[in-house]
């Protein structure tokens, strides 16, 4: 996972350079989109220059008024700043065509990237800031670059093209303005720095809002049940009043530190009356000239000024970009071998797991596991809570890697396994059975997007479950809701089965997937599973054991290692073991 | 969303507006006063520099000496105009961003706790991530145009006073005032009424990109299993790509407004030059007049771009607010009654009489505004009478599907139903207040939820009366003080989303323990135990009937042991009650009772009949 803004974060320039290498497609056509830039930038000082040009040689010149030259001053100048205009459209036309598409890419590859990390299957709660990245951290990149990257370019052009103009009406008066500036630069500087940490506290407190109103949104049966509706209340009302105490305290330093520039301002304005008069009278400057430079002292203070707000705003792009570069930096720790892979050779799959032992960096939670489960046989794996069946059935399918030790599949070792010949024969039916808000079929068909309605049914048929799918109020096309909220927690579980089921896979795990499921549906599934699963291999994690009963052996783990296995008669025959406790227990439950 | 259309989005967004003027009227007068401060003073620094340049600077190159005193008057007066600029930046900025934060804030609030209010059936018609952005990022859309309204404001006042001043030098150069700023109000009206249908599809493509990440994230073990990443990412870049797309029509149109509203000022600029040449050469005006005209229009440039960001950011304050009115005026909130019996450490009696229920429709969030309660989808539960007596154990036993969730949480009142009565103590829980209700019964949820806060605020949620001493009483019944004693700050230990992740066993006893600390005189167990160990599970379960605290008890279960323990059985079947009784009798009377309840039973006996057949055929062969 990557590390979360730390107090000392690379440099705001060193996150753009990264951002800026991520998508070479901003690099399209920059050229012309730079031309365009500069040419549209030329359009603000043609009007100072035509102020001087008339009050000069058309005003106040030598033949005095002369209304024919100002006409085509103003002529000449309308045509300039109709190109500039023009060049101002396609330049950010350009921008915006070429910014949306690379970022749009990004999203896309950001998206992938997440997938095929494992952080979303073994921390649930990172899935809320995860799905920030490829929305509004993303969108804060691009707000960044088109109005601040052309908010900034736009404005060091027209600090250049001013500043230039102003050298070459007088050298003397811009070193005026330059030094009237110098101590600004240092202060808006050291505000800048305040700023990001005040930006850094408003994101922080942002998450915090974020997850209380998630927290009342998810939480909401039990605040009700609980009649806590009140203390939830105070708790969000907390998080919404911190968030804006902080949004506040960065405000406050940013218009502190755009104030400086303002004084900045004034200072430059008056200097330039006092030394440019001064100028005049020793015959440097004429009227015309220094009536244009006080134009351009506003020209130029006003880039100044909006650069800043501009990099200020910066700050909060920048770490939307670092948090999406973060994400990517991180190497999927469960690598596709993809090319170089190989594929399972096909028939029946059997599994050996070698020397395994599994730690999550705490404790270990699977000890030196050693096993051989041939092809074709039903495998039921029992325990007790914490024993350890989850993480071997997640080892067994590659969402984890074993910390040491060795997983084979059909003889291959399951890392050298390519990930499309792995997903579409060894298939996982978790005990949380995830549904798409969408309908019954659709989620059926997840796997096998090329199945038919009629083929749903015959595989409801073949599970004996087409009963149950007649009496939903849609069939088929009933509608599950978010998360399939609209079924029971059973009812889900049976479509997940379905689901699993189609995918006609070689090596079925299930792990505790028919938990919430009634015991007369349950052994009506195990019996037509049996069935129609003869030929595969199955391997399932329960807690009921009547699963271990039907399965042609029983690995029993306790406390990371395997301390039993055979058949169910056998293993109940060992008086005092692990298995006849638990067996004499779930007796007791039963009976 | 569909209502924002391009012709009344300004008019509704100017209501929006008044709408935050009216919310806060002494934090908006202030930001206003400073902008309008910072305006006057743009207008008067226009004049201040036509003064110098005429007053100043002409004689003074024209003489070849200049009066000291009047120059540094002049410095002075530059240098003052500055500082009070500052002054109205701070009132206008500190103004603006307090009414935005404060009108945030003062709207998160009401949308959260609209969410607190409303019913669960209301809940259950709106996705999760919906709710997150009515709360986020709808708020921020309305709000929006809060940061430069004050601006816009005092730039509106200043060009009226800068016309009118204009008036008073010159009618003529007035009135080029008058068409340039004109010109500008007309590009900013066409521009916001064809750049309000483009905001609102981009507002809509941010939804959809956000809520299939949202969902496929949530379902990643299930698209990783089945190898449906690269299915996955190409539903997504479809979503993406139609985003981007809407995204680059906006930027176009914006394109082509930002240019142009740069270049109008300066094309009035021009025209000033041209016509106050005239006016010059007429003697109607000074040298003065002009260069104060002409530099006015350069300094207005840039502000009166305030108000075309006001109204360019209209279009998505409608529609984010839109979607802020639909939480706020959504109606249906539970509604508490009155009645708040004597506390009692009684078990409860919980009847159920003639209940029937129907779960709201109305799923889709485009239709949550004409969804009323009145609606409903099929009905699930058919005139359900039950009876738990006063201390008394009842296990609710039914196939999967058959609506025992739906009972369970009509027996806390977490829906009501449609037809019919649930009855606590001869209450109706609609009559008890909420304080009440929650004191009396409690529930323990099938899947559970628990708080990203310690184990101790998991357990008591804060609630009057529960000490230490009583959470651990509590853990202890529910079999959790062990692996809880065992974490590495015990109660202190933070769980939850950012906290200690516990196993599904654990949770399920964190919240039974959270649901036992409250004493509750009736406790809903919703197959509440089905992660825990059958052993566990079995001492709980003892723990309960062993009378330290006397409760009565619905249980929603599937294991013999638990039926066992209970006093009654009531079956149901496709949402109707289809027998009651003890498990004996059911066993006598109900076939289907007995297929649920005797599977495993009899699964195991078929499959020793045959294994002693197979065993049997193989002696003969």
């Amino acid at each position: 996972m990557p590390a979360e803004l730390s107090d000392a974060p690379e440099s705001t320039w060193a996150t753009i350079k990264r951002g800026l290498a991520l998508s070479p497609e901003l690099r399209t056509g920059l050229a012309a989109t730079l031309f365009f830039a500069i040419v549209s930038m030329l359009g603000r000082a043609a009007v100072p220059v035509a102020i001087q040009q008339g009050i000069d040689k058309g005003i106040a010149g030598p033949g005095g008024l002369d209304v024919g030259f100002v006409g085509s001053v103003v002529a000449i100048t309308a045509g300039v700043l109709a190109i500039t205009t023009l060049c101002g459209y396609l330049m950010m036309r350009r921008l915006f065509t070429v910014s949306e598409t690379a970022l749009a890419n990004v999203r896309v590859r950001t998206f992938r990237h997440i997938h095929d990390l494992s952080m979303l299957h073994q921390q649930s709660e990172r899935r809320g800031s995860l799905v920030s990245r490829v929305t509004s951290d993303i969108d804060q990149i691009t707000q960044f670059l088109q109005w601040g990257g052309v908010i900034l370019i736009i404005s060091a052009g027209q600090v250049v093209v001013t500043a230039s103009v102003m050298a070459y009406y007088s050298w003397q008066l811009t070193l005026v303005v330059l030094a009237a500036f110098a101590p600004a630069v240092f202060v808006i500087r050291a505000f800048q720095k305040r700023l990001a940490g005040a930006y850094g506290l408003v994101r922080t407190r942002m998450g915090a809002l974020l997850a209380a109103v998630s927290e009342s949104v998810v939480g909401a049966p039990v605040i009700r049940a609980y009649g806590v509706s009140e203390r939830t209340r105070a708790r969000l009302n907390t998080a919404i009043d911190d968030h804006r105490t902080a949004q506040m305290r960065a405000l406050r330093t940013s218009v502190t530190g755009f104030s400086s520039g303002e004084i900045a301002a004034g200072l430059a304005t008056a200097a330039v009356v006092v030394v440019g008069v001064q100028l005049g009278i020793g015959g440097t400057l004429t009227v015309g000239q220094l009536t244009a430079y006080l134009f351009l002292v506003t020209l130029f203070i006003q880039p100044v000024q909006i650069a800043t707000e501009v990099l200020n705003e910066a700050q909060n792009a920048v770490a939307g970009w670092r948090r999406v570069l973060d994400v990517l930096d991180v190497e999927p720790d469960v690598a596709d071998p993809g090319e170089q892979g190989v594929e399972l050779p096909p028939g029946p799959i059997d599994i050996r797991f070698q020397d395994v032992s599994f730690t999550y960096g705490g404790p270990i939670v699977l000890d030196d596991v050693d096993l051989d489960i041939p092809a074709k046989t039903r495998v039921a794996v029992v325990g007790e809570t914490g024993s350890g069946k989850t993480t071997f059935a997640k080892l067994l399918t590659r969402l984890m890697d074993p910390t040491t030790g060795e997983v084979r599949l059909s003889g291959v070792p399951l890392d050298r396994v390519r990930f499309d010949s792995l997903r579409s024969r060894v298939v996982m039916v978790p005990q949380d059975g995830f549904l798409f808000d969408a309908t019954v079929a659709e989620n059926v068909r997840f796997a096998r997007p090329d199945l038919t309605d009629g083929d749903l049914e015959l595989a409801f048929t073949e599970l004996g479950l087409i009963d149950w799918v007649e009496s939903l109020p849609g069939g088929l096309a009933t509608r599950v809701g978010e998360r399939g909220e609209a079924l029971s927690v059973g009812e889900r579980q049976l479509v997940a089965l379905a689901r699993a089921y189609v995918a006609d896979p070689d090596l079925l795990v299930l792990d505790e997937a028919t938990s919430a499921v009634d015991p007369a549906t349950e052994v009506r599934l195990q019996r037509t599973l049996d069935a129609v699963t003869r030929g595969r291999t199955t391997v399932a994690i329960a807690h009921r054991l009547s699963t271990a009963q039907a399965a042609d052996e029983v690995i029993v783990v306790d406390q990371g290692r395997v301390v039993q296995r055979g058949p169910h008669d056998e293993l109940v025959r060992e008086t005092g073991s692990v298995y006849a406790k638990l067996y004499a227990s779930w007796l007791e439950q039963t009976r | 969303m569909a209502s924002v259309t391009s012709r009344d989005v300004l008019a509704r967004g100017f209501r929006v507006l008044g709408r935050a003027i009216r919310d806060e009227p002494r934090i908006f007068a202030f930001a206003v006063g400073g902008s309008v401060l910072f305006g006057g003073l743009v207008v008067g620094s226009a004049y201040v520099i036509g003064h110098i340049v005429g007053g100043v600077i002409v004689p003074a190159i024209e003489d070849g000496k200049v009066d000291n005193a009047l120059l540094w008057i002049g410095a002075m007066a530059v240098l003052a105009v500055s500082v009070l600029r500052v002054v109205g930046i701070f009132g206008r900025r500190l103004g603006a961003g307090y009414m935005q934060f404060r009108l945030q804030a003062r709207y998160r609030r009401l949308v959260t706790g609209r969410y607190l209010d409303l019913p669960l059936s209301w809940h259950h018609r709106h996705a999760t991530g919906t709710l997150l952005s009515n709360a986020n990022s709808d708020v921020e859309a309305a709000w929006f145009p809060i940061a430069p309204l004050p601006f816009a404001v005092g730039t509106v006042v200043m060009l009226v006073g800068a016309v009118g001043s204009l008036f008073f030098t010159d009618w003529v150069l007035a009135l080029v005032g008058v068409a340039t700023f004109a010109g500008l109000f007309l590009i900013n009206v066409f521009y916001s009424r064809r750049m309000a249908p483009r905001q609102a599809r981009a507002q809509l493509m941010r939804g959809e990109v956000s809520a299939i990440a949202h969902e496929s994230f949530d379902g990643a073990l299930v698209v990783k299993t089945m190898g449906r990443e690269g299915h996955e990412t190409e539903r997504f870049a479809g979503q993406a790509r139609e985003l981007r797309d809407a995204l680059i029509s906006v930027g176009r149109l914006r394109g082509l407004f930002d240019p142009l509203m740069e270049t109008l000022p300066s094309l009035g600029t021009l025209a000033v030059l041209v016509v106050g040449t005239f006016r010059l050469r007429a003697g109607d005006i000074s040298v003065t007049d002009l260069v104060s005209i002409a530099f006015l229009f350069t300094v207005l440039a840039f502000p009166v771009r305030a108000i075309g960001w006001v109204l360019a950011e209209l279009p998505r304050s409608v529609a984010g607010w839109d979607r802020l009115q639909h939480v706020l005026t959504a109606t249906g909130e539970m509604r508490y009654g009155t009645i708040n019996p004597e506390k009692s450490d009684k078990p409860a009696t919980l009847a159920f009489d003639g209940v029937e229920y129907a779960y709201p429709v109305g799923a889709d969030t485009d239709d949550m505004v004409n969804a009323t309660t009145d609606d409903h989808g099929p009905t699930v539960l058919h005139d359900i009478s039950l009876v738990v007596p006063e201390g008394r154990t009842v296990a609710l036993v039914g196939p999967t599907g058959s609506g025992k969730s739906t009972i369970a949480s009509l027996a806390v009142r977490l829906v009501d139903p449609v037809t019919g009565t649930v009855r606590v103590d001869d209450h109706d829980l609609r009559d008890l207040t909420a304080a009440a209700l929650a004191g009396t019964a409690a529930l323990v949820a099938q899947i559970p939820f628990i708080f990203d806060d310690t184990v101790r605020a998991n357990v008591s949620l804060d609630r009057d009366g529960i000490d230490d001493d009583a959470v651990w009483a509590a853990l202890r019944l529910a079999q959790a003080d062990e692996f809880i004693r065992r974490l590495p700050d015990g109660l202190d230990t933070m769980v939850g989303e950012r906290g200690t992740s516990l196993s599904g066993g654990q949770r399920q006893r964190l919240t039974l323990a959270r649901a036992l600390a409250g004493r509750p005189r009736l406790l809903v167990l919703d197959d509440a135990t089905s992660a825990v160990d059958p052993r566990v599970e079995a001492a709980i379960l003892a723990a309960l009937r062993g009378g330290e605290q006397p409760t009565s008890i619905l249980v929603v279960a599937y294991r013999r042991a638990t039926i066992a323990l209970a006093d009654e059985v009531v079956y149901v079947e496709h949402g109707r009650v289809v027998a009651a009784g003890t498990h004996q009798e059911l066993l006598a009377s109900s076939p289907g009772y007995t297929d649920l309840v005797t599977a495993y039973e009899r699964a195991e006996a078929e499959r020793e009949r045959e294994h002693a057949y197979d065993e049997e055929g193989a002696v003969t062969a």
